[in-house]
């Protein structure tokens, strides 16, 4: 069941000068409305894993791991790698993320940065492929929260991203019946940059990359995923509130404006990117 | 994906005959279960949803209340036998999500303020699945609460749209979910002009996103209507048994 969340209380003068301040277009740590904070990305932070990234925005904190394996593929799409996409909201990252089985927030991010990925088409997933309906790779991607200051989507697709861009694949032969792994690697290959861009509504303003105490005061969310045409991959509004459709196509415009520019900086370090 | 799969016939009709902003049968009823506080039946093209409302009741346990205004609990359910293959009848990720995404859409229509301390339950069982389950669902759920005599800022019906073999369309049924290119659940309120719930996957430009959007309101527009109606039928028939 999901149920009324229980946000943590943040004072009625916090919240009345971020709105004051927004009748200004100005915001509490001083950046402008349409503005994303600083991004500092850290490839190939976690050795162990296939690919990953450490992202920084702001003070939020998002590492992503991939780990790639082989597995049986799913009978509807036999001749198809695996994708799949985990995130953990780590108690060590804030005093609302508490231990357990997946948060209704986890899960939400998680499905949110899937869609991201898969729909568009950034893996060629039938790329993937060792032996038809038997063997197919497998792409674990985990994100893992590790300082929570807001906007966990933006941070998380630029993570993921990022990590898939650099990410090695071991090479897999098949002899006979058994499929064996060698020692060399080829890169994956990476067909997109996609960027999500999230907008916080406070009563009839909105603000791009939301930081926590934004994200807490705010009616609602709106997440939005631009592929590196400037065609879109994904939406979601989150949370409660209204938004009419005029402010819908609004979005849109802006996210291909800002779009362009937050996929330069996010993946400035990805060789031979498209963005 | 889909290249093998008709979703259009060579006169340009859908593969259940529709034209392209057509939607499918809708067949609403109000108050259809004895024991909820408010109950609702809807079947659009082949699904089959049932939504209940139970509340407001005292929350419990007591740390989940709030001091100034009701809390919702939204659970929606698809049954083992609704789709083709079984499904486990454990909640997935995608129920999660989406009893999560349902919630949100219907939170912002209930007068939360006048009920403080307590909670509001709803249940939406999809009985059979054929695409939009969640719209259809949350349109029942709407209607539920209305039923349930829930003080309401305004009723949201909602259609799915999206993109098929390069073409925009309203109200995707299960083919055209799966085998067509973006799929976009919209739910809306004409009278407050709101949009409640808004996702989307898939690809499609700004331009077929507006499209699609424009699409999405005309038939929610429509639906509304429909909701009307059942809401009437329902009343009137008590009117009559007093």
């Amino acid at each position: 069941m999901s149920i009324t969340e229980q946000r943590p209380v943040i004072s009625k003068l916090e919240q009345q000068e971020l709105r004051r301040l927004l009748a200004e277009n100005k915001r509490i740590d001083g950046r402008n409305p349409l503005q994303y904070r600083n991004i500092s990305v850290q490839l190939g932070y976690v050795e162990k894993a296939e690919g990953s990234a450490l992202v920084e925005l702001g003070n939020t904190k998002v590492l992503a791991a991939v780990k790639v394996g082989i597995a049986v593929p799913f009978a509807d799409t036999p001749n198809e790698g695996i994708l799949i996409v985990n995130a953990e909201l780590v108690p060590l990252a804030s005093p609302v993320f508490e231990p357990g089985p997946p948060s209704e927030e986890s899960i939400s991010l998680s499905r949110y940065v899937d869609r991201s990925i898969r729909e568009s088409k950034s893996i060629d997933l039938s790329s993937l492929c060792i032996v038809p309906g038997r063997s197919v790779y497998s792409l674990y991607v985990d994100l893992y929260i590790l300082d929570y200051d807001g906007n966990l989507i933006d941070a998380s697709v630029i993570a993921s991203v990022n990590a898939l861009g650099i990410t090695k694949m071991p090479k897999y032969v098949v002899e006979g019946q058994a499929i064996k792994k060698t020692d060399e690697y080829f890169k994956l290959d990476l067909k997109d940059h996609p960027v999500s861009l999230t907008y916080a509504f406070l009563d009839d303003k909105y603000v791009v990359d939301p930081c926590l105490s934004e994200e807490y005061a705010s009616d609602f969310t709106v997440s939005m995923t631009v592929k590196a045409d400037d065609r879109f991959c994904a939406i979601q509004k989150n949370g409660g509130g209204m938004i009419s459709p005029r402010r819908v196509i609004e979005l849109l415009e802006r996210s291909l404006e800002l779009g362009k520019e937050l996929r330069t900086v996010a993946y400035r370090q990805l060789a031979g990117g498209n963005g | 994906m889909g290249e093998s799969i008709a979703l259009f016939s060579e006169d340009g009709k859908r593969s259940d005959g529709r034209g392209l902003d057509e939607l499918r049968p809708i067949r609403i009823k109000v108050g259809v279960l004895s024991n909820a506080q408010g109950s609702a039946y809807i079947e659009q093209g082949r699904n089959k949803i049932i939504a209940a409302v139970y509340g407001p009741k005292e929350a419990l346990p007591k740390h989940i209340s709030l001091p100034d205004r009701c809390i919702l609990r939204c659970r929606y359910h698809m049954a083992p036998f609704s789709t083709t293959e079984r499904k486990s009848p454990a909640p997935s990720r995608r129920e999660i999500e989406l009893s999560m995404v349902l919630r949100n859409a219907l939170e912002p229509l209930v007068m939360t303020w006048l009920f403080p301390r307590t909670v509001i339950d709803i249940f939406i069982e999809v009985l059979q699945a054929d695409g939009g389950t969640r719209c259809a669902g949350l349109t029942a759920a709407v209607l539920a609460l209305a039923d349930a005599g829930i003080p309401l800022k305004g009723l949201v019906a909602a259609c799915a749209v999206g993109k098929a073999d390069g073409k925009i369309l309203v109200d995707l049924n299960d083919l055209e979910d799966k085998y067509g290119e973006a799929d976009m659940p919209v739910a809306y309120n004409p009278t407050l002009d709101g949009i409640t719930l808004l996702q989307m996957d898939g690809i499609m430009s700004k331009e077929e996103v507006e499209q699609a959007l424009s699409l999405a309101i005309t038939a929610t527009q429509k639906m509304h209507k429909m909701q009307v109606d059942a809401l009437r039928e329902r009343f009137s028939v008590q009117r009559r048994e007093v």
